[in-house]
């Protein structure tokens, strides 16, 4: 109790998380017992081989996809024991996720995109305008609210993934390659984002391939063939 | 999520997919006015053959000839003989035999030739008493019937359907002229109000005389014999009494018991049952033909969705991983399913009720249009919709978020 209260509490902790992916006769074992625990207000980078299971981890943190085995706790409670209505719940109230796709429902303009979470949030539809046109002020994309995602640069459509993903005010932010699609000026502009996401005290955990983009993460975790190598926590490196 | 959001989303998605919705709502539109046109329609001529022969008259009951077993063993047909006399005709009109038959009305007929200044027609000349305009619920255009007097002293006088009457005179009145039948000359007395046709054939070609005339003058080989007997009951109720009194009375007059039997008693009901039996084999075969349209049509609209909807695997997916439900993911394609089945539906309906109303003027058939046809077409076009973009929604929203993000 008290070694608890000393440190920050863990948002999220994963003990023994493995996945294995089958189709047909073909096992793949994409995550082989990983452990790994993140503290509120970390900034967490993830690099790896394509290939070594970072999406797939990265998914099961966003309680976008089950693990095979293992337990995961999330802001202490476990996911495993949750029904489909409150993963949803989770989903919407506490994550916010960026996909490398950026998955923008192209017919939606870009408020209209960024309100989706407080759609299912339960918020009403003038709070919705107003809260979405202010997280997309945030990503420095005022002039474009109305704008539908075909008529946005990628950097620009990264920035409203952004916008949708803090527009709930989630604790935990994840990234899966953010900038994986953009020039250096366009991953500058959301890496400066994150930082100031990051000041605010949320925790983000994010992947990615550069090494100058992990850098500005507090700590970095490297994974190899679905194992994390240095799960070493802040400051121990 | 709240219902107006659900709604708002659902009718976005069908704007956003115009052709797609435009084509699906169309397949059932189609197929639901089709199924009611086709259906009316048989409806339509159903309801015409029993109107037809509701201009029988009415409470009728009809005593036919029928089949004489004679000493050699040689059954003939139904109507071949010629079993009823004038006696059973009066028989039936005793109200102490047979109280509930309020009218009676013996027919004999027989083709004639008809000449009136020079102009011929060959026409059906029927021999009945004064009873037959009641029994048979016929009015007069002009004149008047023969009276029960001057059926007794069997005057020369005759009686012409409408049809018979414009050929024989055109457009002049022919009441008080003369029409010679065979080789005797008739004074026109009336002229009959026009019918159409029936069951029984062209009401409005004919002439009718006393039969005691026509027994007579008109066709004295047929004697007293007597072809159809036609019967009023009092009311309704009093249908199935007449019907046994008449097969009483008779029996005993003819002296048979009911297994040999030479004559039929049919009510109006037995003819309807016959005469609807046949137009209800169309409506049964119309309605398949169109049920079938329908199907083929729901298949066509159920590929649509299907393809819309496994368009939107990524759509769904994206929306599980932002919050949503899969309850508010089945809700929001359930929505979306019946705007469109329910649109299309009403549509075909208004296919269908406009059709109804513009389609007898072109083809001369009536078209029926029945509630429980339109309810039924608006169960079976919200049936398509849901079922059709429900399930594969249902499908889709049971995915892991990023199984269904991942899916192509
Ligand atoms: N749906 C799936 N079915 C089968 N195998 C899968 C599936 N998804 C991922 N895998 C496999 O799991 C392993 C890990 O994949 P994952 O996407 O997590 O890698 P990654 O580290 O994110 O790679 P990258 O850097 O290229 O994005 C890979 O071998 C991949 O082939
Ligand atoms: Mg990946």
């Amino acid at each position: 109790m008290s070694a608890e209260q000393l440190g920050p509490a863990a948002i999220l902790e994963l003990v023994g998380i493995g996945k294995t992916y089958r189709s047909g006769i073909l096992e793949v074992e994409a995550l082989r017992g990983v452990d790994l625990r993140v503290d509120e207000g970390e900034f967490v980078s993830t690099m790896g081989p394509s290939g070594s299971g970072k999406s797939t981890l990265m998914h099961i943190i966003g309680c976008l996809d089950i693990p095979t085995v293992g337990q995961y706790l999330l802001a202490g409670e476990d996911v495993s024991a949750m029904t489909e209505a409150q993963l949803a719940d989770v989903r919407n109230r506490r994550i916010g996720f960026v996909f490398q796709q950026f998955n923008l429902l192209p017919a939606l303009s870009a408020w209209r995109n960024v309100e989706l979470p407080l759609v299912y949030a339960g918020v009403p539809r003038a709070e919705r305008r107003r809260r979405a046109v202010s997280a997309l002020e945030r990503v420095g994309l005022a002039e474009r609210v109305d704008h539908r995602p075909s008529e946005l640069s990628g950097g620009q459509q990264q920035r409203v993934s952004v916008a949708r993903a803090l527009v709930t005010d989630p604790q935990l932010i994840l990234a899966d390659e953010p900038t994986g699609n953009l020039d250096s000026v366009a991953t500058a502009d959301v890496l400066a984002l994150f930082d100031d996401l990051h000041d605010q005290g949320r925790t983000i955990v994010l992947i990615t391939h550069e090494h100058d983009v992990a850098e500005r993460a507090g700590r970095t975790v490297h994974m190899h063939d679905g194992r994390l190598l240095d799960a070493a926590p802040m400051g121990a490196r | 999520m709240t219902w107006s959001e659900t709604l708002r989303t659902a009718l976005e998605a069908i704007r956003t997919r115009r052709m797609r919705s435009a084509l699906t709502v169309l397949g059932i539109l189609i197929g639901i006015g089709a199924v009611m046109l086709t259906v009316g329609l048989g409806q339509g001529a159903q309801q015409e053959v029993a109107d037809q022969i509701d201009k029988l008259g009415s409470n009728l009951l009809i005593v036919s000839p029928g089949s004489s077993t004679s000493l050699s063993g040689v059954r003939g047909g139904r109507g071949s003989a010629t079993t009823l006399t004038a006696t059973d005709a009066t028989t039936l009109a005793d109200p102490e035999v047979a109280p509930d038959i309020s009218g009676v009305a013996p027919v004999s007929t027989t083709q004639a030739s008809l000449t009136a200044n020079g102009t011929n027609w060959t026409t059906n000349v029927i021999g009945t008493t004064a009873q037959w305009p009641d029994v048979r619920a016929r009015t007069l255009e002009s004149g008047r019937f023969f009276t029960e007097d001057e059926l007794v002293s069997a005057q020369a006088e005759v009686v012409l359907g409408a049809t018979t009457a414009e050929e024989l005179f055109g457009v002049e009145d022919p009441v008080g002229s003369s029409v010679t039948i065979g080789s005797q000359p008739f004074t026109v007395i009336g002229v009959l109000a026009s019918v159409g046709s029936t069951v029984g054939g062209d009401e409005d070609d004919q002439a009718v005389v006393p039969s005691t005339t026509f027994a007579t003058s008109v066709s004295p080989d047929t004697g007293t014999s007597i072809g159809t007997i036609y019967l009023e009951a009092q009311d309704g109720e009093s249908l199935s009494a007449a019907y046994q009194e008449a097969t009483n009375a008779l029996l005993t007059a003819h002296g048979v018991t009911a297994s040999d039997a030479d004559f039929s008693v049919s009510s109006q009901e037995s003819i309807v049952e016959t005469a609807t039996s046949t137009t209800r084999t169309l409506t049964v075969l119309l309605g398949g033909i169109a049920a079938i349209s329908l199907l083929v049509g729901g298949i066509g609209v159920m590929n649509i969705m299907l393809v819309s909807v496994t368009e939107r695997v990524r759509e769904i997916g994206l929306r599980k991983a932002l919050g949503a439900t899969p309850r508010v993911i089945l809700r929001q394609f359930l929505t979306e399913a019946s705007l469109l089945g329910l649109t299309g539906g009403t549509l075909g309906l208004l296919l269908g009720v406009a059709g109804a109303a513009v389609l007898p003027a072109l083809l001369d058939q009536p078209v029926t249009v029945s509630a429980a046809a339109a309810v039924l077409a608006l169960g079976i076009s919200l049936l398509i919709g849901v079922v059709a973009g429900v399930y594969p929604a249902s499908r889709a929203a049971r995915l892991s978020p990023i199984d269904a993000l991942r899916n192509e």
